[in-house]
């Protein structure tokens, strides 16, 4: 039989064939921020996606270089502001590394705490979103009043909820209050069954199963070369925690496990963060109990850290500190540095250069979401219109880090 | 320190005379590599299997203090060793070209970008060198200390009111 010669490459059939564009976003119910993609649809199988960022970009990087090293800080808590503690204390280690300072365990262990509180902020929020998004809404229900308590924290540490600027350079403004120690109790006590509750509502939901598993997902080899970081890399089954690799802040005190997925789709990115809500209750128990009692809570560096007022009134070495920083007129050692913390949803640096003056020479943050997110084209090419949704979802991309 | 010395005695036999300053800064081994050498020099340490820079941590741009140069500096990882170095290069503000690394690492693509946004370096055989986060409209490089970012009739927060 001869062989039928094909009339009709199918090549050339794909080329002709016609896709609807479809705008998700800039502003969508089911975005949660400012983000646009712009679809390729082929019915409801996306055929390509091509992202716009840059809708809340506010020139962070421009401001901080006109701009004292103490007051970059409120700048930071607008990054990822699921978590901005992390931002802020962050940023604070970075400026210690410039100038050399080391701050008391006591200061470490506090932070510590903080920073846990901030990634149980931030894996509640995403996670219990993912539920909303797949059709749950009980577990966002019921599991957000616990980001309130968390929030009661803070406000007892420092006076804000959302845009924190908490602690100092050199660490902490005052000793917490016996109310903040006993919020944090409280938390860590209650907490577990509330999470617990959360985790069997959705964790072994056959139907939310059903939905998440290989769903937008991602391998190893791929999030490498896209430089993913944080539970989205770890659900794809790389092991790599900055807390563990790099670590600051006396995190090495410290016995925690890293999850880790292995397919790296939506349901190991849910499964990964959920498990890191209970690695940080466990940090937050140790540091508790390990906290060194009779320690200042902060560090012995006056050119950073402002004196208490009765001393501003009757010192005189103290009134001029209180002049110098109030004026952003510290003395910066010439230099740069990197440091990196494990955010909430990947590894935050900071690269800074010094060159002595009263602001930055040049800073640049390494917003981990802005790196990855570009790989979402890739991983939702050939996905239901659905899936991508949660997909985006489950990436905890947050519109605020994402623009700078 | 040892690895400051082991990578740059690896890169002197590899590419002479291709780094122009290899020190420390802080806790980072920091090279400065010729701009022509760069996407060279970024291929090997991906590919050897000794050193194995296999992750971009970072890239971002930077104009020197003269105004006169810009920058672009990359942040490398290599997860199983856990080894960190930064390399910088540097080139002609009127000629602001280099070689991309996205064919290296695919996740330059929007760092190159934005670092093309905020300082103008065009990055030679990047798929799609377009403006990121600022407007498409924008004829400007803002990042540049060209453009200063407040009103500079303000004098009140000046470095020479403080003697500096």
């Amino acid at each position: 039989m001869a062989k039928k010669e094909t009339i009709i490459n199918p090549e050339m059939e794909a080329e002709e064939k016609e896709y609807s564009t479809l705008n998700l976003g800039p502003t969508h119910p089911a975005t949660h921020g400012i983000f646009q993609n712009i679809l390729k649809m082929d019915g409801e199988i996306i055929h390509s996606a091509t992202p716009t960022v840059g809708y809340i970009h506010r020139a962070f990087e421009k401001l901080a270089e006109r701009r004292p090293y103490n007051q970059i800080k409120p700048i930071t808590d607008r990054l990822n502001y699921c978590s901005s503690p992390i931002n802020n204390l962050g940023w604070d280690m970075t400026v210690e590394k410039l100038i050399g300072c080391t701050v008391p365990k006591r200061v470490d262990y506090m932070r510590v705490i903080i920073m846990e509180l901030a990634r149980i902020a931030d894996h509640l929020i995403c996670n219990s979103v993912i539920g909303v998004d797949t059709g749950a809404m009980t577990g966002f229900l019921y599991i957000f009043q616990w980001r309130e308590k968390i929030y009661e924290i803070y406000e007892s540490i420092c006076g804000a909820r959302l845009t924190t600027n908490i602690g100092r350079i050199g660490g902490f403004e005052k000793e917490w209050t016996k109310d903040t120690w006993d919020r944090i109790d409280n938390f860590v006590k209650e907490y577990p069954k509330a999470l617990q509750e959360f985790a069997n509502l959705l964790e072994r939901n056959k139907i939310f199963m059903d939905r998440t598993i290989g769903c937008g997902p991602i391998s190893a080899e791929m999030a490498l070369s896209y430089s993913f970081t944080g539970p989205n890399l770890r659900a794809a089954g790389v092991d790599y925690d900055v807390r563990i690799m790099n670590p600051y802040s006396s995190y090495q005190d410290f016995k925690f496990d890293v999850p880790i997925g292995t397919q790296g789709d939506t349901y190991d990115r849910f499964m990964v963060r959920q498990h890191e809500m209970w690695q940080s209750l466990e940090i937050i128990k140790q540091a508790i109990a390990k906290m060194p009692k009779d320690e200042p809570v902060h560090a012995d560096v006056p050119d950073f850290f402002l004196p208490p007022k009765e001393d501003v009134y009757n010192n005189m070495e103290a009134l001029i500190y209180h002049f110098k920083i109030i004026m952003g007129e510290m003395d910066v050692p010439k230099g740069e540095v990197y440091h990196c913390v494990e955010g909430g949803n990947g590894e935050l640096g900071f690269y800074l250069i010094s060159d002595g003056g009263r602001t930055p020479f040049r800073l640049h943050f390494r917003r981990p979401c802005f790196i990855y997110y570009q790989a979402y084209p890739e991983m939702v090419k050939g996905i239901m219109l659905s899936d991508a949704i949660i997909t985006m979802s489950s990436m905890n991309v947050i519109a605020g880090e994402l623009d700078a | 320190m040892e690895l400051l010395n082991k990578i740059k005695d690896t890169l002197n036999t590899h590419f002479p005379n291709a780094i122009e300053v290899a020190e420390m800064s802080y806790d980072f081994p920091v090279f400065t590599i010729k701009h022509d050498k760069i996407h060279e020099v970024l291929t090997f340490l991906k590919q050897d299997e000794e050193l194995n820079f296999h992750f971009l941590t970072d890239l971002t741009g930077i104009q020197t203090a003269d105004e006169k140069q810009l920058g672009v500096i990359y942040h490398l990882h290599n997860f199983p060793k856990n080894l960190r170095i930064r390399l910088k290069t540097f080139f002609d503000i009127n000629k602001p070209e280099i070689a991309t690394a996205t064919d290296i690492y695919p996740a330059a693509n929007w760092m190159e970008r934005e670092t093309y946004d905020f300082f103008g370096v065009r990055f030679k055989g990047h798929p799609n060198l377009v403006r990121i986060l600022n407007v498409d409209e924008m004829d400007i490089f803002p990042m540049r200390k060209e453009y200063p970012l407040e009103d500079q009739t303000r004098d009140d927060k000046s470095d020479k009111m403080f003697g500096r």
